[in-house]
């Protein structure tokens, strides 16, 4: 039964690496790299955290 | 697309989703470590017998309490992905920080490849003949690659399953325990014949101070917590609750880990077998446990490499952020709010050294990078007290008794540095090497592409002074 599984997994991880990249690359040409990139830390405590004591 | 935020006619702009609370803070850090209690923590008796692993299960514990309660401080009021690194930035400076992210990186994804490594070994132990090569590569391919997609759907979803699985896991402990009868010894486990005082200490307390290496796979991970300090509703309150009590999960889950496994199994065996907790269920002589068991190791592996995988790849992206790895690499996905590029990055990694690595050599690897980002932080927190004290800016959590944390932290470092050095001296040194590399590397040419002034992002008034 193992084996069955492993193969299995086998067929089930290619597919799933091919999902990944497909919609990587679906990503990466629908959207421009400024927006991709454009996430910046301190953002949260900026809005949320106002450090008042 | 979904959940972008605009501001005027500022370009469109895409950052980590908040939607994870306290349940989802302890998933995460309990998730990582509960595989230690099925398997590692185990070796510290082949180095000095059962009873040097209880001991070293509770100084150990003391080492992690002071990293969750000084974690747990200093994120709440950092917080932002990276965790320590983030930390490591705002608090010592960029050279520490870019060190501190590698240390990240290095545990967690070495991390996730023993947890794969473990959960094909699990496997191919009720396997039989025919299991070859192959079908042992194909377990670890699917359970990296299956859960790397789970991350890069999304962090709820992501942690969702943690909860789960990880509650599965300890519950199993907890079942297993009760099924001994642990009020009436003798009935099944026989501490008092496992355990005696000619083999409690068979290589007396030096035994005791090498197995602070192995110790250290109890906890390993717990402040992986912070890495979701940027994805959490409420930082200031859910990572100070969710790290502690998971630290007070795993401390009486480990401490009943040891009970079950030195009470069943020789400490020779116990020092040698990959599986105690499944060597245990069997043999208690009830398939019902020790299938539950089974499942029970696999599960702890999968939600460990699950949290592995989350946490790696928010270091990774916090690097490419502030531009000390190329910007590439900070990209978010548009609909699932994850670091898409760093999470698929990270994946032929952990495979090249999940396919090439035993399971010690992650393990010590794991380790070695754990212990040194513990001794940053016992540094991390006397700064972080000397230039913003108490009063001056807003914590979620104060941690007590300072600065006697961080002293014992620092000392506890120290010892089992030293106990590594004893057992995987050649490692030790090759990794130190690599991380002087690296910082090298850092120093004379990634530094120059680093907007220095960007790089601070915490609203707090100026350090103490300057």
């Amino acid at each position: 039964m193992w084996m069955t599984v492993a193969n299995i997994g086998w067929v089930v991880s290619a597919a799933l690496a091919l999902w990944m990249l497909y919609d990587w690359y679906k990503t990466d040409t629908s959207y421009s790299e400024e927006m991709l990139t454009s996430s910046r830390e301190g953002e949260i405590e900026v809005v949320q955290e106002k450090h008042r004591v | 697309m979904a959940n972008t935020t605009t501001a005027g006619s500022a370009p469109q702009r895409v950052s980590l989703s908040r939607v994870l609370g306290p349940a989802h803070v302890w998933a995460l850090g309990v998730g990582i470590v509960l595989v230690g209690e099925y398997t590692g923590w185990n070796f510290a008796a082949d180095k000095g017998g059962s009873l040097a692993a209880l001991i070293i299960c509770w100084m150990i514990g003391l080492l992690y309490t002071s990293v969750a309660m000084i974690d747990s401080e200093v994120t709440s009021t950092v917080a932002a992905a990276g965790g320590q690194y983030a930390q490591a930035k705002h608090i010592v400076g960029p050279l520490m920080a870019f060190n501190v992210a590698l240390y990240l990186v290095f545990a967690y994804t070495m991390l996730e490849v023993s947890n794969a490594i473990l959960i094909a070994d699990t496997i191919k132990s009720y396997a039989g003949e025919g299991f070859g090569d192959w079908h042992y590569r194909g377990v670890i391919a699917t359970v990296i690659v299956v859960l790397a997609t789970l991350n890069y759907r999304g962090v709820l979803a992501t942690l969702n399953v943690n909860f789960v699985i990880t509650a599965i896991a300890y519950l199993a402990i907890i079942v297993l325990f009760f099924s001994v009868q642990p009020w009436s010894q003798g009935a099944v486990l026989k501490l008092g014949e496992m355990v005696t005082p000619a083999n409690a200490l068979p290589y007396g307390w030096i035994g005791v101070v090498a197995a602070f290496h192995w110790g250290v796979w109890y906890y390993l991970g717990i402040e992986g917590t912070t890495q979701a300090a940027e994805e959490v509703r409420s930082p200031s309150r859910s990572l100070p609750y969710g790290t502690m009590a998971g630290m007070i999960t795993l401390l009486i889950g480990a401490s009943l880990t040891w009970y079950i496994c030195a009470s069943l199994l020789p400490w020779q065996y116990l020092g040698y077998t990959y599986f105690p907790l499944l060597d245990a269920g069997r043999m208690t002589g009830s398939k019902t446990l020790e299938y539950m068991m089974f499942t029970a190791t696999i599960l702890a592996g999968l939600a460990s490499a699950n949290g592995c995988i989350n946490d790696a790849a928010r270091s990774w992206f916090s690097l490419g952020r502030d531009r000390y790895l190329p910007t590439w690499f900070s990209a978010v996905h548009p609909k699932y709010r994850t670091p898409y590029r760093s999470i698929v990055f990270l994946v032929p990694i952990a495979l090249a050294f999940a396919f090439i690595a035993n399971l010690g050599q992650a393990i010590t690897f794991s380790i070695l990078s754990g212990v040194l980002q513990y001794t940053f932080m016992s540094v991390n927190i006397i700064m972080f007290r000397n230039k913003w004290p108490l009063g001056t800016i807003r914590r979620g959590f104060t941690h007590p008794f300072h600065p006697i944390p961080a002293v014992v932290l620092f000392i506890l470092c120290v010892v089992t540095f030293f106990a590594i050095f004893l057992g995987y001296g050649a490692q030790l040194t090759a990794m130190v090497v690599f991380y002087i590399l690296m910082s090298l590397w850092f120093h004379f040419y990634r530094y120059q592409y680093v907007r220095r002034g960007e790089q601070f992002t915490m609203p707090w008034p100026k350090p103490k002074g300057y």
